[in-house]
């Protein structure tokens, strides 16, 4: 099942998510980057629903730009997460996407942060968060390891210490992560967790 | 004639369309814009009419952009200018959005010349009073281009064009003048142009410059003030090598 999870350090914010992507018994691929990166300082972890975590995630990233281009100047965080949260709201009653999101942005003025959004339209500004049944193994990780302010290498540490418990301890455990950063300096990928790697195709 | 001007759906009976006209009119009235195509650089030069001295003049910004890479200036209407750039940036998303692919230029083009013939095609609604310039590369094979459209929704690429007040002047003043430039050159061959028509300083000219690597970057008053002192002492040294050349010997 999916996992993601994310945390708030000291001028930074990192998100991690699987990389399954899973039909039924099937693993399609074991790759699938399921954080999509909003805008230069943003980045949004999605887990849920193959096509609505694209389509949705898509959305909202072209909707952002959109915005951008209107009014000369980008959106804070806060202003992304709650339009993020209005859309699934109006959604809801509707045709709901059963997307989870966990929105990390970097603004100048305020610095990291990052915002937990459900399926069913709550959003929650919060220092850490995860979905999934991982969020059960994360979140107790997390409760015990996490202190405000960590350093980056403190951060990475907490987040490698989720990701084995949910490798040991879920018993469809998804087998590689990938680690996203957001800081002043932009948002980017950090770095993969990798425990099966695509074995290379023979040439022909 | 009178009879054939009020509902834009009629043609009037030597073939006008008069409404596209009168839109075409009000084009002719609106500030000169320049537009030259380089090889590796694209300007956009606007003439910037007198600011009242109240007016914040960073909220009037005559040259947008629609995307990353592609960019508009245009003479007329500003007010309808802004309900077809909002539709075109719309555009540019969507795009972005269905095709995973950022627009070309000539596509976003023919999206609002489309948009300006259907304003002249139904009931009850009048054409769109501009004439647009629209820069930007290629997103694949990084070529430059240079598009014009027209109230009419006609649309055609230019490797430099002008509209606006004295257009015909700075087309003239181009068809004698063009050469394949880039950088630099490109630059200051659309200000040459503008300054044909208006008075020289950067506070009466809003100037762009889209690169590749860097995309549309607006020229700040002072940029612009030195390259015009910079083209005014060449033509006074041109002036002075035609005017003297017994000067020149020693």
């Amino acid at each position: 099942m999916e996992s993601v999870f994310g945390l708030v350090g000291k001028d930074f914010a990192i998100v991690a998510a699987d990389t399954s992507a899973v039909h039924s018994i099937l693993v399609h691929k074991t790759n699938e980057d399921k954080i999509m990166l909003l805008d230069s300082h943003k980045l949004m972890g999605a887990s849920g629903e193959t096509g609505d975590r694209a389509q949705f995630t898509e959305y909202i990233q072209k909707n952002v730009a959109l915005y951008q281009f209107r009014n000369g100047i980008p959106l804070t965080t806060a202003a992304a997460a709650n339009y993020t949260r209005g859309e699934l709201a109006t959604a809801l009653r509707k045709n709901p996407y059963q997307v989870n999101i966990i929105l990390a942005g970097y603004d100048k003025e305020i610095g990291p942060s990052i915002y937990y959004i459900d399926y069913i339209a709550s959003c929650h500004k919060l220092d850490k968060a995860a979905f999934g049944y991982g969020s059960y193994f994360a979140l107790a990780m997390m409760d015990r390891h996490y202190r405000r302010d960590m350093t980056i290498e403190e951060a990475i540490e907490l987040v490698d210490k989720c990701i084995i418990e949910i490798r040991s301890r879920l018993v469809v455990a998804p087998p590689n992560f990938i680690i996203k950063i957001v800081d002043k300096d932009g948002a980017r990928e950090y770095a993969w967790r990798q425990s099966i790697k695509d074995s290379p195709v023979p040439a022909a | 004639m009178a009879r054939y001007d009020r509902a834009i759906t009629v043609f009037s009976p030597d073939g006008h369309l008069f409404q596209v006209e009168y839109a075409l009119e009000a084009v002719r009235k609106g500030n000169a814009a320049v537009g030259v195509r380089g090889s590796d650089t694209i300007v956009l030069a606007v003439e910037k009419k007198s600011t009242p001295k109240l007016q914040d003049s960073r909220s009037v910004r005559k040259i947008v952009n629609l995307d990353d890479h592609i960019a508009l200036a245009c003479a007329g209407l500003k007010a309808d200018a802004r309900v077809l750039i909002n539709r075109a940036r719309i555009e540019c998303q969507s795009h972005r959005l269905t095709i995973e692919d950022p627009v070309t230029v000539e596509y976003i083009t023919r999206y609002i010349a489309g948009l300006q013939q259907k304003y002249t095609q139904s009931g009850g609604v009048r054409p769109f009073g501009l004439s647009t310039l629209i820069i930007g590369f290629d997103p694949h094979t990084g070529t430059p281009s240079l598009y014009q459209t027209d109230p009419s929704g006609t649309f055609s690429a230019w490797k430099a064009n002008a509209t606006g007040r004295n257009s015909n002047s700075i087309r003239e003043f181009l068809e004698k003048n063009y050469k394949e430039t880039s950088g630099q050159e490109t630059l200051k061959l659309a200000i040459r142009a503008l300054l044909e028509v208006v008075e020289s300083g950067g506070k009466n000219i809003e100037v762009a410059v889209m690169t590749k690597e860097h995309g549309l970057k607006q020229l700040e008053e002072a940029e612009i003030d030195a390259i015009v002192a910079e083209i005014e002492a060449e033509k006074a040294a041109a002036e002075a090598a035609k005017k003297g050349p017994s000067t020149k010997e020693t």
